[in-house]
């Protein structure tokens, strides 16, 4: 691992830039490690990853990655609490089964929480639904509706409703897409909810968890 | 200490001019879970490659059940290559151009360290069932006294398959500050009920051999080889799938055209098992094979640390990758990954990886291009986070 061998996704840049350098880091849901790798290089962290897919996580650990097989839904109960300095879910919570308990645990075992997910209440994906009347293909979610694996779609007004329900505090809220680079947001303003394409949070968990 | 030029062994070593290693005996007493001492105590071993002047390019590999030291190197009773000559070498996974490569015969064995068949100094004559019970931590202890001997403080990565496995995981929990990393493969944290009862048939199929004369075959001149070779039968069958059996020998006959209509050896598969367990006698002694099958009975680290796992590696800092096969049905996946779950409970730094095959227990044996590139990639990271060159 010397350089960076390919440029970052852009939401993945903007929550490379929020880790801390030297941080203990744990990227659910991870692919192929891009995210960790570039972490790795730049900020030196420790990181760990867990990914479904077994052929994603051989070729993570051929790199030099630590990434376990594993499933956000059922294996994250397993870990400690607050042993992590960041917990990252990029692009997942809308294919977990049951999200509100995904993020009840990441809020858990990490000090902070990064969850960044694609927002259908974009305007394009309204007025698609309903000048067609059906379902909306995006972009970054191009499936029919009987074969997705997003089947936990949220707006980002959804989103900012379950943090307060499951009782974490939003620190920062990143707006990206439509062409715009990534700016901070106010999550509950309806605007970002209509214009942004994608959101990135960093949170934790209200009350402070005992490690 | 004493270092002599070669281990001794009961019989004679037939490959001429084989390398056959090294031996250090050790007179200060190794103290046993069975709680008595034995002294002297002899581990005899191999090394590949060169150590460097930092002594931090050390890579410890433990033997499996059936095998022995000499991991990637001619053996000297079968002339044939290291078990792990696909792994071990110039340019091959464990580097030998960049790693010191060190494996040693474990205690209880009989390729020179001391077992049951070695001389027992009090007696004069091969310890037999005076030999005392040995457990995989016992194992474990003895190669830390050897590693000392050789002014060894570090281990860059401990790794193994089966037993072998077992030996990682207990170096892990035992010496954590001395393992940097650790490579489990194809093995479990304890050893299952099935596992259990497949060990109990082979002891059982030697004991029953009348050329056993209760271990003592030494004092008679016999050798309980038929015991042992359907030992090694039943055992083999074990290491193999039911896929790779039906791909490879399925029902095909052995130089005939029809079955017999008797009990000679019609099938492949018959002959195979038999080779198996022929060729197995030659350089394995029987009652080693009831010592190193009872210490991996034994195994159950979790236990040692009041039945949490976790707490078997609660703190460590040494880096962790796991490897399992899809048709390892001695030690399935699902023992591997409960090893991952417990290194994630104690928020350890771990990998988890396991590699599609129809080749059975015996993959980590074999040419497994995925478990090559995964052992490389661990190896690189982790030599490169010491400065490992």
């Amino acid at each position: 691992m010397k350089s960076p061998a390919r440029t970052l996704r852009s939401d993945l840049s903007v929550i490379a830039e929020m880790i801390p350098e030297g941080a203990r880091v744990l990227d659910v849901g991870c692919g192929e490690g891009e995210l960790l790798e570039h972490l790795a290089i730049t900020k030196r962290v420790d990181a760990r990853g867990i990914e479904l897919s077994q052929q994603n996580v051989n070729a993570c650990v051929a790199r030099g990655l630590s990434v376990v097989q594993g499933d956000a839904d059922t294996d994250l109960i397993e870990y400690p609490s607050q042993v992590f300095d960041v917990v990252i879910l990029s692009q997942t919570i809308q294919a977990t089964r049951a999200p509100r308990a995904v993020l009840q645990e990441l809020l858990r075992i990490g000090r902070r929480t990064i969850v960044s997910f694609p927002n259908f209440g974009h305007w394009r994906v309204r007025l698609s639904l309903l000048v067609n009347g059906r379902m909306p293909r995006t972009l970054s979610l191009n499936y029919s509706w009987y074969d997705t694996p997003n089947i936990h779609l949220c707006t980002i007004t959804d989103f900012t409703d379950l943090v307060r329900e499951v009782g974490g505090v939003i620190e920062r809220a990143i707006a990206f897409g439509d062409g715009a680079s990534a700016r901070p947001m106010r999550p509950d303003a309806w605007g970002p909810n209509l214009f942004a394409e994608g959101a990135i949070f960093m949170l934790h968990a209200e009350v402070p968890l005992r490690p | 200490m004493a270092d002599r030029a070669s281990p001794r062994f009961l019989r004679p070593i037939s490959a001429p001019g084989a390398e056959i290693g090294h031996a250090i005996t050790f007179e200060s007493p190794l103290v046993l879970d069975a709680g008595c001492a034995l002294a002297p105590v002899t581990v005899a071993y191999m090394t590949y490659g060169r150590l460097n002047a930092q002594r931090s390019n050390v890579v410890l590999v433990c033997h499996a059940l059936s095998l022995d030291q000499f991991a990637a190197s001619r053996h000297p009773v079968t002339g044939k290559p290291g078990w792990w000559d696909v792994m071990i070498g110039p340019g091959k996974p464990i580097d030998t151009d960049r790693y010191f490569v060190v494996c040693a015969n474990v205690i209880g064995g009989c390729m020179g360290s001391t077992g049951p068949a070695e001389v027992n100094p009090a007696t004069g004559e091969p310890y037999g069932l005076a030999f005392p019970l040995v457990t995989v931590r016992d194992m474990v202890r003895a190669q830390a006294m050897l590693l000392d001997a050789l002014g060894i403080e570090r281990i860059l990565c401990v790794i193994g398959g089966s037993m072998g496995g077992m030996q990682v995981l207990q170096w892990a929990a035992s010496y954590p500050e001395r393992v940097i990393s650790a490579v489990p493969i194809a093995t479990a944290a304890r050893h299952s009920a099935q596992n259990i009862a497949f060990h109990e048939v082979g002891r059982q199929a030697i004991m029953a051999d009348p050329d056993w004369h209760g271990g003592a075959y030494h004092r008679f001149a016999t050798n309980p080889a038929k015991g042992l070779a359907v030992a090694r039968m039943a055992a083999h069958i074990t290491y193999l799938s039911e896929a790779a059996l039906q791909r490879k020998f399925g029902r095909n006959l052995q130089n005939r055209d029809s079955v017999s209509f008797a009990f000679r050896p019609d099938f492949q598969i018959e002959s195979y098992l038999h080779h198996q367990g022929m060729t197995f006698v030659d350089r394995f002694d029987a009652n080693s094979y009831l010592y190193i099958t009872r210490a991996m009975d034994y195994f159950d680290i979790g236990a040692d640390y009041g039945g949490v796992l976790a707490d078997a590696f609660r703190g460590t800092r040494s880096r962790f990758c796991i490897i399992s096969f899809t048709s390892d049905w001695l030690f399935p996946t699902a023992e591997n990954k409960q090893i991952a779950h417990a290194l994630n409970a104690a928020a350890a730094n771990v990998s988890f990886v396991e590699i599609a095959t129809d080749r059975g227990h015996d993959s980590f044996l074999l040419d497994e291009p995925e478990m090559f590139a995964t052992v490389r990639g661990f190896l690189n990271s982790v030599a490169a986070s010491r400065g490992v060159p």
